[in-house]
């Protein structure tokens, strides 16, 4: 049984339909990425299946309940990190901890959350003390407190610094390494690319692609090798398949199979003592497949 | 792990954010108090004559009493929830499996924690500072109506957090729907001689009922177990309503879905 299954949900508001009959799974102990622009339709395709919205038609199921229900049963074993959600200012970050924990059944303890969370020393500061980053540290240690079997990451890094990121990534690898499903709602594809075992990508209440980020982005794309060649230099030819051209930037060639395409190119060269001037071989990236998908979901008239 | 274990730390934990927030604790708890001392000194001598020539604190203790119910209950409750609310705490909180009840217990088990407080050092300041004969023939009527003031108050309380848009809004909303039924329901000065249709309207109300069913208690000519039916059943009919109003407008999340 899949730990989330979603099937042809749809949610209008008014008139308008921020959601138009969206399909997936997640399965148990995998990172779901989640993808999309604002507005897209992200935040209430993630607070129906946390509860806090209702569906207004088709199949949700978390763990096998019904989140609309609102069910104790299913909040126990899901953990939930939002974003704008407050914490009590006034209380210590273990008092905070203690409080919550005492809500769930069988709770993590307080020194662990502390240490996944590397908030140890902050464990006598009073909450409206903490830095912004320690504050989002503090919310992943609460989403934590029920030991939950799946839980939702709603843009959990946004506002770290790049060392502060690569800690929560641990985190998160860490929390996969022991079983539990994630579903991660994210802005940087870097973030997706790094944790997500699949991601699905949503812009206008729509489900555009869906599968392991490494394969999104491979799709349809070919490998791009860039250089510069010396003025007056004939090009070699790099074999069929391989598509050449010349930009503002000097020559970039296409491909599916860069591999032969590199062994031509870099023999060719040494053969002949030509520099290669800035050669780089790129794969598109996540992000580049995101841009130019949610792209056209814009411009096809919604 | 029971639930009332759960609403008892949430009450705990509820106490520990309040005394360390200083802008709660200076209106809620010190303004009160700080009235009672400075009412009463201004007033030192005074007698009532209208009430049976009582003196001026014992009709101001069980006043105080009133208004340090309703700043616990009602004002503070109702800014509490409204900013719990605009900052997500009530958001985050309805994510887990905390039961609502025992969260809001919490909440309320809090404000009636402050109204024990306020009620202990305003009796006994008036007391051991002046004199006020503590009542003990009409125990039964004063904690009734303490009792049935602060389910009122609380319901009232979480109703109109429902109400208050945002956290910016509350305190001036929260002060407004209170402090002129204050002045016209007989807590600061006695109003035995003001025109009738003000009383009447006063009457109306749950201040004017929290107060008079108060004073009634205090009273020295008061006779029996001090419980003033009409004052009573004025509360228990707000306690209702309150508890029905904080059912239609109590929210956990500032935006509307």
């Amino acid at each position: 049984m899949p730990a989330i299954r979603v099937r042809d949900l749809r949610k209008s508001y008014g008139a308008i339909e921020a959601v138009r009959g969206v399909d997936f799974d997640v399965s148990e102990g995998e990172v779901f990425g989640f993808l999309g622009p604002n507005g897209a339709g992200k935040t209430t395709i993630v607070e129906i299946l946390e509860g806090y919205r209702q569906r207004s038609a088709g199949e949700v199921e978390v763990l096998g309940h019904d989140p609309a229900k609102g069910e104790r049963a299913l909040r126990e074993r899901i953990g939930t990190v939002l974003q704008e959600t407050g914490v009590e200012r006034f209380l210590r970050v273990g008092e905070v901890l203690e409080l919550y924990c005492g809500y769930y059944p069988r709770p993590r303890p307080v020194d662990e959350l502390l240490a996944i969370t590397g908030l140890e020393a902050k464990r006598n500061e009073v909450v409206k003390n903490l830095s912004g980053g320690q504050r989002r540290r503090l919310d992943l240690a609460l989403g934590l407190a029920g030991d939950p079997e799946l839980l939702f990451l709603d843009e959990p890094t946004t506002g770290f610094d790049p060392t502060a990121r690569r800690e929560a990534w641990d985190v998160v690898r860490n929390l996969r390494s022991l079983g539990k499903t994630i579903f991660l709602t994210t802005h940087y594809m870097d973030e997706a690319q790094a944790l997500a075992d699949r991601v699905a990508v949503i812009a206008a209440g729509r489900i555009l692609a869906e599968g392991p980020p490494d394969e999104l982005a491979g799709r349809d794309a070919a490998t791009e090798i860039r250089f510069t060649p010396p003025a007056g230099v004939a090009l070699p030819d790099l074999g069929a398949g391989v598509d050449v051209t010349v930009d503002e930037r000097g020559v970039v060639a296409r491909t599916k199979e860069p591999t032969p395409a590199l062994h031509a190119l870099t023999g060719w060269a040494l053969e002949r003592g030509v520099i290669l001037e800035g050669l780089t071989v790129t794969h598109p990236t996540l992000e580049d497949v995101y841009i130019a998908l949610t792209a056209e979901a814009a411009t096809s008239g919604e | 792990m029971s639930d009332l274990t759960i609403a008892g730390r949430q009450l705990r934990f509820e106490q520990k954010a309040f005394w360390r927030n200083p802008a709660g604790a200076v209106f809620t708890f010190a303004f009160p108090l700080l009235f009672l001392v400075i009412f009463s000194t201004l007033n030192s001598g005074a007698r009532i004559e209208e009430r049976g020539n009582i003196s001026f604190v014992t009709f101001f203790v069980p006043g105080i009493l009133a208004f340090g119910l309703i700043s616990a209950c009602y004002t503070n409750l109702a800014i509490r929830m409204t900013i719990s609310r605009d900052f997500g705490i009530l958001k985050r909180v309805r994510g887990t499996p905390v039961p609502t009840w025992a969260y809001l217990g919490g909440q309320v088990g809090s404000s009636v924690v402050i109204t024990f407080m306020l009620f202990v050092l305003t009796v006994g300041f008036g007391v051991v500072a002046y004199d006020v004969e503590f009542p003990t023939a009409t125990a039964p009527g004063l904690f009734l109506t303490l009792a049935l003031g602060a389910v009122c108050f609380c319901a009232l309380g979480l109703a109109v957090s429902g109400l208050c848009p945002n956290a910016d809004a509350a305190p001036a909303i929260v002060n407004f729907s209170i402090f002129p039924l204050l002045f016209v329901s007989g807590i600061f000065f006695p109003l035995d001689n003001a025109p009738d249709w003000i009383t009447t309207v006063a009457g109306l109300f749950p201040m004017q009922r929290l107060a008079d069913g108060l004073q009634y208690a205090f009273d020295p000519r008061t006779t029996g177990m001090g419980m003033n039916g009409g004052d009573l059943w004025g509360l228990f009919a707000w306690a209702v309503a309150g508890s029905v109003l904080a059912l239609r407008f109590f929210r956990w999340t500032s935006d509307q879905k």
